[in-house]
Parts: C-alpha cells; structure tokens; sequence
C-alpha cells in the first residue's frame, strides 16, 4: 500500500541497557520461568513437610557449615557484582575485565564449597523423600550455579578479544550481573529450607 | 446334571444382564445419594440447554439482518454502541447470578450427600489391586471378619461406610446409580458412604486408569434384605466346602501342588495366598475375574486354561495343566459355594 | 507527527565517552532507507535479509516466518498422527468386545493420542500462528532472539520424533497423557515407556518456553512506532497473555515429569507414600501445569477470533478494553482452577467447594469475550466467508464445550461424571470448539498471506459443514454415553451395558471427521497451487500484516509502519505512515519502549546460523540417552556446553560487532 514518510529514525542509537535492551527482558523472562521451577519445588518441599508429621522422617540434621559458607560468599560476590554493573554502564574497559574476572572466581569459589555441601546434607537421595527433596533442591541450584559460571567465564574471555571493544558486549555484562542477583537470590530460601525451617518443628 | 445346572445359571444371569441393560447408569439412581445426583444433573442440563440457546439466538440475530454494513468500517454509530453495552452488562450480571446459584447448589447438594452415611453401621474395607477388588467386612468380634473379591453385598436401606484404599495404583470405586466416584489411592484412606434403597444388583468398575486391564475392573454391589445379608455373611464365614465326587478331591490336591496356592486362599486349607482373590466361596460370585465372565464351569475352565487370553496383561499366570487336571480344579472349585 | 514526540530523547553521555576511550569501537555506518527509491530499498534489504541458499542455508535459518511454516506443516502432520491415533481407537470402540486392539497396544494408542494433541499439536500449533503473525502484526522484521527461536522448532521437532519412533518400537508410554503415579512410577511402570513419556514432556516443554519467552520480548520492545498498550491488537495481546501463562505453567510440568524420572532412574522417592513421598503430589503439580495448558491453547484461539470477526462484520471488536481485561483475568485465574481436576482424590470438602467457586468464576470473564463478539456481529450482516463460519462454528461448539465445563465444576457433580466419557466429551469440545475450529478459521483467514494465494470457497464451506456434522456426531453422544457409564481409557466394554449401538454412531462421527480434515488437505494444497493470487489484503482487514505483500518478504516491511489507530490500516487509507533512517546492509530492526512504543534503539537482529540445530541435537541426544543413564546428563554437558558457545559467540559481523 501507499506510504508517506512520518518519522526519522536514524539518530536513535544502537544499543542499551537494562530494561532498554530487549536481552534484559528475555532474561527477565527466563529467571521468572526458572523463578517458578524453585517455587514450585520448594512448594512440593514444603508439601511433603507439612504431610508427614515426623518430617526429615527422622534422618539426622544436615551439617550447615558449608551452606553456611556458600551463603556468605554468594551475599558478598554482590558487592563487586554491582561494582561491575557500573562499570559496565560507563563502558569503561579496564574495570570491566578486572571485574569480570574477579565474578568468574567468586563463581568458582561457591562451586567448590558445594562440593562438600552435598555429603554435609547426611543423607542420601535415595533413603528417603526427605534426602530426595534436598538433593532436588540443591542439585537444581548448583545448576543454576555452574551454568552462570560458565556463562560468565566465557563473558569474560570474549572481552579480552576484540569482540569486546562494543556497546552490546556491556550490555552482556550487564545482563550477566542481572542474572548473578538471581541465583544469589534464589539460593536465600533454598538455605533456609534445607537447614533451617526442619529445625523450627 | 451339575452342567445342566451351570448352563441354566448361565442362561439365567445372561437373561437378567440382557434386562438390566443402564444398570451402571447415572441417569437410573438407585440411592438417595445417585438420586440428588441425577437431579443435579437434569437441573444443570436443563439450564446450560437454555443458556445455549439464548447465545444460539444471539447469533442468528446478525444473520438475519438485511443491512449491510457501513462502507468505512471506523464510522460507528455512538448509540448503538452504547445499548450493545447495556446488553453485554446484563448478559454479564445474568451470568454472575447464575453461576452464584450454582456454587451454591452444589455446595448444599454436597452437604446433602455428606449426611447420607453419618449413621452407618456397616464397615467395608475396600483395597484395589490391578485388577481386582478386594472386600473385606469389618467386625469388632475378630472371627466375623470377612474377606471376599469384587462382590460387595450390603442390606438394602441402610446406609454403609465403605474405606477406599489402594495396594498398588491409584483405582476409582464408581457404582453409578449408587453414588459418585471416590479414589483409591495407595498411602491414603478414603471414606465413602453409599445407600441402596432396594434389594438388587448394581454394577460399577475402576474409573480411574490403572494399567493393561482397566477396562476389566468391574464390581457388583448386591443389596439384600437385612436377614439375607446376615445369612449371607454367616454363610461366607465358613470354610470351604469338602470336596464330595472323586474329580473334585483330586481337583483340591492338585490347587494346593500347583502355583495356584502362591497366591489365592482357600478358608480351611493351607492356600493361604494374599495377593489374589480369596477363592473360599467363588462359586458363590456371580461373575469371574471382576465381572469378566459370567461364573460357570465352561468360564471357570476357560480362565484357568487361559487367563492372558481371556484377560490380556492380567497378573494371573498361565499354569500348564493336562486336560484332566483342570477339569478336576474346575470340578472343585464350582463347588465352592 | 514530528520525529521528536517518538523518538527516545534520553542523551547518552557514558556511550560517548566510551567511544571517545576506544573502549567501545565506532560504529561502522553503512546506506541508510532514508529517500533511497523503492526499488534499491527491496534489492538491499532482499540481500541482508535472505536465508542463506543451500541445505546448510535452510538449516541455518532464522527468519520467522520460515521457522513458523515449519512448526505449522510438523504440527498438521502430528495432527494427522493423532487423528488416526483417534480412528483406530473408534474402530476399536464401535463394537463391545472387540478383539482388533489389544490392552496393550490400546494404551498406548490413547496415551500418544493425548500427548500428541496437547505437546505436540495443539500447543506448538498456537506458538506457530503466533511465530508467524505477531512480528508482522507488532510491525517487526524479525522474531526476538531469533536463534533461539530456531533452536526451539528443532527441540518439538525432535522432541516429537523421540515420542513417535518410540510407539513404531512398540516402546511408547501407556500410563496416560498425565501418567499418574504410582502406574508411571518405578515399581508399576516397568520398562522404558514412562521414562519416554517424562523425558519427552521436560524436552519438548523447553521449545514452547523458548517461544514465549521470545513472543513476550517481541510484543514488548519490538512494536512499532506508536503502537502504545492500547493500540495493540488483540490477536497479539492473546499471544502476550498465552506466553506469560507458559512461563509460569510450564515449568511446573517439568518439575513434574523430572520429579518422575529422577523416582524412576535414581531411585528417589518424592512420590513414594512408603518413603515419604506422596501420589497426590504429582497431581497437584501437573494439574497446577494442565489446567492453564488448556487456556495456553484456547486463549490465541480467542485472538484468532478477535482477527476474524472485525474483518467480516467491518467494525472493530466491541468492548477492546474488556477483552483485554478479560484475557488477563482468565490468564491469571487459570492457575487457581488445577484443583477441579482432582475431586475425585477425597480432598477436603471446604477447599474442594472454593475450587468449585473458583472454576466457576472464570465463567465470567469468558463469557465477557463472547458477549463483546455477538455485539460486534450486531451491527449489520457481516460478510459471510469461510473463516466467520469457522468462527460460528467455535460458537455452536464451545459453548457446550463451556457449560459443560460449570457442571464439571460442581464438586458433587463431578463425582459422577469425571473421568467417564462426559468429560471426554467436554474437553473435545471445549478443545476442538474452542480452539481447532477457530484455527481452521484462521487457516482460511491467514492462508493468503501465508502463501499469496486464497483457498477455495466452495471447498471451504464443504469442508465447514463436514466437520460440524463430523464433530458433534462424533462427540454429542458421548456425554450420554459417560452418563451411562462408561468410563474413559477402557479398551473394550462389555456386550451387557448397551452401550454398543450409541459408540458405533460415535465412531460413524469420528470417521466423518476424520474425513473433514482430508478435505481440509486437499483444500490447502489445492489452493497452495492452483489458488486465485491474494493481493496484500483480501478481506480489507485493518491490522498490520495486511499491509505487507503476500506472501510477505523475508524483512517483513520495507519500512516500519508508524501506528496511529488499533486497526492502522482501517485509519490510514490513502497512506501508511512509516519510519525511515534504518541501515539497509545491516539487519536492523527498531526497539522501542514498553508502553508507549517510542522508538528507542536501531538494533541488530541475529543472522542465520547453524548452531542453534546443533544445540539442539546435543541436548536431545542427552534427553534421549538419559533415559538409559543418568550419566547422560555428565556426558551431555560438554557437546551443550560447546554448541552454546558457538551459537553466542560473535562471528564479525556487523551484526554482531555493534
């Protein structure tokens, strides 16, 4: 059909942060999709607690030192995580390798020590559904773990290349630091879960 | 003779299920709770039947219509508009009401069914198992404790308290015109209180899929007059009948050498088995395999010669028996009254 | 309207710097759209916009509409699947004691049957429609995240694939569409099929996941200029409202189906009542999962229809503000309804009756969409073409289909007629009605843009009546038959219950539908080739795909329309506005703001690439591997790992580098 000019778009920019930027909301939608896979396993958790009396069905309590552990580093790995998310608003280069590096180790550090939380759990997935409902929870945010540890290592040797020199590389970052609050966030109840609500009983 | 008389029983059942043809219908209640529930039912029908007609109608409306419509379709008519808007206010409130009585005629009506068994005497234990019912009569006095498959006799007129629960898989109980439908479900109790209100047979089946023979899980409730069921109670307390002719002896020896033993009980032998229908009084059942086949010497013979024939995926094996052996097991257990 | 009050005037003074620290490169400029003549506008954009030639071409493609062709012809084909699935059982059914199927083989006929229409068809089909039509009705050139929406056809194709090469080796799942356990779970579901049915549900749901998340960024941040909240049509606000509901529905069925495998594969026991685990659990969780799904299917149905009956009764939908509102409430009340799909489980009388209450307010909101399209018909005779007769049809049918669905809502009702053939009926209708006939609509509704050809009238309405006759012959009776009696899932009946004459008539239906579709087939590749050609806008409709030719080409619009009403085309006769300044040798697109739709940023869209099929096959042959080993998931990890990095990392181009 006929057209008339109405509009000139050519001054706009070519990329954004945050909530501009259509990455942002995508990743928006997938932490509230796996939002609700923590929600709704956290719920058959607390399901199954309130069905049996008796709950942890009378396995011994979990060792909460290295979730303990895990916890700490996660709440602190925040401050330098939003140190970089300045950084990468400026698109300052320099700050934004170091900080990248430093969120690829503290990634890693949490990693290990949940190595040892499984074994400090004191039990196994399969004794009873007490130990499955654990092993679920932590299993499913150590994979949420290990796949943003990834992510964010292979972010942070794509801004060593010349791949980085771009506004959209920032925007990644930033989305990256975006996605760390979420599995530091979503990690709070799961600790709270697994170590403490048994206790309140 | 004894064929002749299985033949006439044969006959006699396939008459009366000929006769009986709704007997497993929601629509011919036969209880005080399937008859609040068919009365549900028509009111419900018989509403949305009016609803619907109404939308029918406000459809054809347009269709009736000689104008066309206006060339430009963004020029519209304000006040037309705005009586379509009345209209569809209406039509929304009309809706709200409706759907306000409804919840709450079937909150009533739920209440209505929930009192139908406060005061039932009668305790039946009711336990699903691919595929099979197992009934068992509960008594204070421990010896008039009653365990019998897929047949549940109650006294007609009175209500009785049936406790639903699973060994393997989920099951449904549904006796349609008797009452709803209720779950059995392994680790849970379920509670369900039925009324007949007549003497008579009323067949139900599983409702809730439950492996290879779902569609073979029938069950017959038999309502009786209060002294017929007591009869029949003292009756099935008894141990099995002794054999009598030579066939059936040998018939008894040869279940208790065989695999059948492993699982099936025969009160007053050393079959004790528990994972199978309890076999003490099987001829007494009318119908074989959870209402399968009809109970008769030719059936009884046909399921024990061939049971994943008859009964596909059934846990029931296949016992390699020479022709003689099962004529002599068919013998003995027909003659389990 | 001046540039001024669209575009963004945020400054960006941290970019600037940056530049000027060569922390960020200069952008490369390259031709721009503005003033450049029509013909080197299409030969430039027909260049950076084209799916690569070839094989590896074909599979590298990111082009919507391409990937959405895909997903509708795969989705038909499972239809067929599923149909004759449906056929065999019917024949099965027409007589009592039947022996041409046996238990064994009938489980599994009813239980893909019930998978395929829901995973397969009915879900992907709706997500296809949306694929194809929302960027073009937003004003867009191209999907949000382009590459994963390829990677998400590849996934449902495989996905389904997994499921029917499982049934030809006689392996697929016979518990049930819902596979409730214990009959699913370890000890009662022996062999592989359970584990193909739970692996299937978790790889295939990944797709649809993929597909909203991606409708939901598009509807969002990719409308055109000027096309604010209220300007959005409400085909696209269906889409907008089924994605959401995916997002938070869908997750709950993996949950469901991984809880399953992991009780199945490494023993755990969260539904093991002996251990501490519960059968119900299960249920809540797949029905907090299956009760939105049925809104996930009928809710873009409802847009289709809101498409439909503006362009034939040549008015806008009456009520536009109440239909968006309604489809927001039925989304969000559609998770508040999962529990009347289990009062048959003994629950709580109390909590059952606020389930009842709660299923029958949604009663409302649905009827307030019906009421506005009956008041949209009101103002004249509306042009009577194939897609409205579709739409009458979704009349006729759904609202039985509706009202049913208050009688299932009754707790104590329920307790006759659940799990019988009523409630087969029910949700066939309320599944067929509402949402097959609508789709048949809009296949006649939107073939022509599709293909650039129309299909044929005459055939249309034939085929029209066929399915009616077909469909309520076919399901009319079985709520009588379910009153009856007769439970559903039964692979035979006895010859006593009289229930023989009225399935032999079920059946007779069920073939006369069959049939329907046949005509349905031949009706679309007749009019594939030989149809009359369609122009850009054969129905006079007002939204934005209609101003785009037909077939439309692979950058969707040469410029991107500048929206000033809901039905833009309807507003704008004598000419589009549309905005210009786009490069042409770089595939921009424009992204604008959430509410108001000013443009905000030229940014790039994703080139083709081959990575997200290799994604793709990397995690499904660890999907499929891991039904025979949970070490699946280690090994899995690094071809997954590897394919990802490929798929993000930049390659240069300009795309990528800016």
């Amino acid at each position: 059909m006929n057209q008339r000019p109405a509009i000139d778009l050519a001054d706009l920019p070519t990329f954004g942060h945050g909530p501009r930027s259509p990455t942002w909301w995508g990743t928006l939608g997938f932490m509230a999709l796996e939002g609700m896979g923590f929600a709704l396993a956290a719920g058959a958790y607390l399901y199954l607690a309130t069905l049996w009396p008796n709950w942890r069905l009378s396995a011994p309590a979990p060792n909460h030192w290295p979730g303990t552990i895990v916890t700490l580093l996660l709440v602190v790995s925040l401050v330098p995580n939003h140190m970089l998310n300045r950084y990468a608003k400026q698109c300052a280069m320099g700050p934004v390798r170091i900080g990248m590096v430093v969120m690829s180790l503290l990634g890693l550090a949490p990693l290990i020590v949940r190595w040892f939380e499984f074994p400090a759990l004191n039990i196994y997935w399969d004794t009873n559904a007490y130990g499955s409902m654990i092993w679920v929870l932590l299993g499913l945010h150590t994979t949420h773990l290990i796949t943003d540890v990834g992510d964010t290592i292979v972010l942070t040797v794509l801004m060593f290349t010349r791949h980085g020199y771009s506004g959209r590389r920032f925007g990644d970052v930033g989305d990256n630091v975006f996605y760390w609050d979420f599995v530091v966030l979503t990690w709070i109840p799961i600790y709270l879960l697994i170590y403490w609500v048994p206790r309140l009983g | 003779m004894k064929r002749l008389a299985s033949i006439a029983f044969a006959t006699a059942m396939a008459l009366f299920l000929q006769g009986c043809a709704g007997w497993q219908s929601a629509l011919d209640p036969k209880g005080p709770a399937a008859s609040e529930l068919a009365w549900l039912i028509w009111f419900f029908t018989g509403l949305c039947a009016v609803v619907w007609v109404l939308v029918m109608a406000a459809l054809a409306v347009p269709l009736m219509m000689r104008s066309r419509q206006h060339a430009e379709p963004l020029t519209l008519d304000a006040s037309s508009d705005n009586r379509k808007l009345r209209v569809v206010m209406t039509a929304v409130g009309l809706t709200a009401v409706i759907l306000v009585g409804l919840t709450l005629l079937s909150f009533f009506a739920n209440r209505t069914l929930a009192a139908i068994g406060s005061d039932a005497a009668l305790t039946i234990r009711v336990t699903g198992h691919q595929w099979w019912w197992e009934v068992r009569y509960e008594d204070a006095t421990p010896s008039r404790i009653l365990t019998t498959a897929n047949e549940i006799h109650i006294p007609a007129g009175e209500p009785v308290r049936l406790l639903l629960t699973s060994t393997d898989v989920i099951h449904s109980f549904w006796v349609p015109s008797l009452s709803g439908k209720l779950d059995l479900i392994p680790g849970r109790m379920n509670v369900l209180d039925i009324k007949a209100d007549k003497p008579g047979v009323y067949r139900g089946q599983c409702a809730e899929f439950c492996g290879a023979q779902h569609a073979n899980m029938g069950t017959f409730i038999i309502a009786e007059p209060r002294a017929k069921f007591d009869a029949w109670w003292n009756d099935q307390l008894q141990p099995a009948a002794a054999p009598t002719s030579d066939e059936a002896k040998a018939g008894g020896e040869l279940f208790l050498k065989r695999p059948c033993v492993m699982c099936h009980k025969i009160g007053g032998t050393p079959a004790g088995g528990t994972v199978a229908p309890d076999l003490t009084h099987i001829a007494s059942r009318q119908t074989l395999a959870a209402g399968t086949l009809t109970m008769s010497r030719g059936n009884l013979a046909a399921w024990i010669a061939d049971p994943q024939g008859v009964k596909p995926g059934a846990h029931m094996p296949v016992v390699d028996l020479s022709g003689d052996e099962l004529n002599a097991i068919v013998a003995y257990l027909e003659a389990l009254k | 309207m001046s540039s001024a009050d669209l575009t963004s005037e945020r400054d960006l003074p941290p970019e600037r710097e940056a530049s000027a620290r060569g922390d960020i490169a200069p952008e490369r400029d390259g031709p721009r759209d503005t003033g450049m003549d029509d013909a080197s506008l299409h030969r430039w954009l027909a260049r950076t916009w084209r799916t690569p030639p070839g094989i590896i071409g074909a599979l590298s493609s990111v082009d919507h509409k391409v990937i959405a062709r895909r997903y509708l012809i795969t989705a038909f084909l499972f239809l067929c699947l599923g149909g004759l699935n449906a056929v065999a059982m019917r024949i099965q059914l027409s007589g009592p004691q039947r022996g041409l199927i046996g238990p064994d083989l009938y489980n599994q006929l009813f239980t893909m049957h019930g998978v395929t229409m829901m995973f397969l068809f009915a879900v992907p089909i709706v997500q296809a429609t949306g694929i194809y039509l929302v960027p073009l009705m937003v004003g867009t050139r191209n999907i949000a995240f382009p590459r994963l929406n390829a990677f998400g056809y590849w996934v449902y194709v495989s996905g389904g694939l997994f499921a029917w090469v499982s049934f030809a080796l006689s392996m697929a799942p016979d518990v049930g569409w819902f596979a409730y356990v214990p009959l699913s779970g370890p000890e009662f579901g022996p062999g592989k099929r359970a584990d193909v049915w739970a692996q299937m549900i978790t790889y295939t749901e990944v797709s649809s996941l993929a597909v909203a998340v991606a409708t939901i960024v598009t509807v969002l941040k990719q409308r055109a200029p000027g096309m604010s909240l209220d300007k959005i049509p409400l085909y696209v606000w269906a889409l907008l409202v089924t994605s959401f509901v995916v997002v938070f529905a869908m997750p709950a069925v993996m949950i469901t189906s991984t809880f399953l495998i992991l009780d199945r594969l490494v023993g755990t026991h969260i539904f093991n009542p002996a251990e501490g685990g519960d059968a119900l659990l299960f249920q809540h969780l797949f029905w907090f999962f299956g009760h939105p799904e049925v809104y996930i299917i009928f809710l873009p149905a409802t847009g289709m229809v809101s498409s439909i009956i503006p362009a034939f009764a040549r008015r806008p939908a009456f009520g536009h503000l109440g239909l968006v509102l309604s489809l927001i409430a039925v989304g969000f009340l559609s998770f508040g309804l999962w529990v009347h799909h289990m009062f048959a489980t003994g629950l709580p009388k109390l909590g059952a009756s606020f389930f009842t209450a709660s299923s029958m307010l949604i009663a409302i909101p649905n009827g307030v969409q019906i009421f506005c399209w009956l008041a949209t018909l009101w103002d004249g005779r509306p042009v009577i073409r194939t897609p409205l007769l579709f739409v009458f049809g979704f009349f006729f049918t759904f609202v039985i289909g509706g009202l049913t669905g208050v009688m299932l809502a009754s707790v104590p009702l329920d307790l006759q007629v659940h799990d019988t053939y009523f409630v087969v009926a029910h949700f066939h209708y309320v599944l067929i009605g509402g949402s097959v006939f609508p789709l048949l609509g809009a296949a006649y509704f939107w073939f022509p843009k599709i293909t650039g050809r129309m299909m044929s009238e005459r055939l249309g309405r034939w085929h029209f009546w066929l399915a009616l006759v077909g469909f309520n012959a076919a399901f009319f009776p079985m709520h009588i038959v379910g009153l009856w009696g007769m439970p559903r899932r039964v692979y035979t009946y006895p010859a006593e219950l009289g229930w023989e004459n009225i399935n032999l008539f079920i059946s007779a239906g069920a073939v006369l539908f069959f049939l329907s579709f046949v005509l349905f087939a031949f009706n679309l590749v007749h009019g594939a080739l030989r149809g009359t050609p369609a122009g850009d806008n054969p129905w006079d409709a007002g939204t934005l795909e209609w101003a785009t030719s037909s077939p439309p080409p692979s950058y969707n619009f040469a410029r991107i329309p500048v929206v000033t009403n809901v039905e833009p085309l309807w507003a704008e006769r004598v000419a589009l506005p549309v905005a210009s300044g786009l490069r042409v040798d770089a595939r921009e697109l424009i992204i604008s703001t959430v509410a108001e739709a000013h443009p905000d940023i030229r940014e790039k869209s994703a080139t083709p690439s081959i990575w997200p099929l290799l994604a793709a096959i990397a995690v499904g042959a660890t999907f499929l591997y891991s039904i025979f080993t949970p070490w699946a998931i280690v090994w899995g990890a690094a071809p997954i790992a590897v394919t990802l990095v490929g798929w993000f990392w930049p390659k240069g181009d300009p795309e990528d580098e800016e």
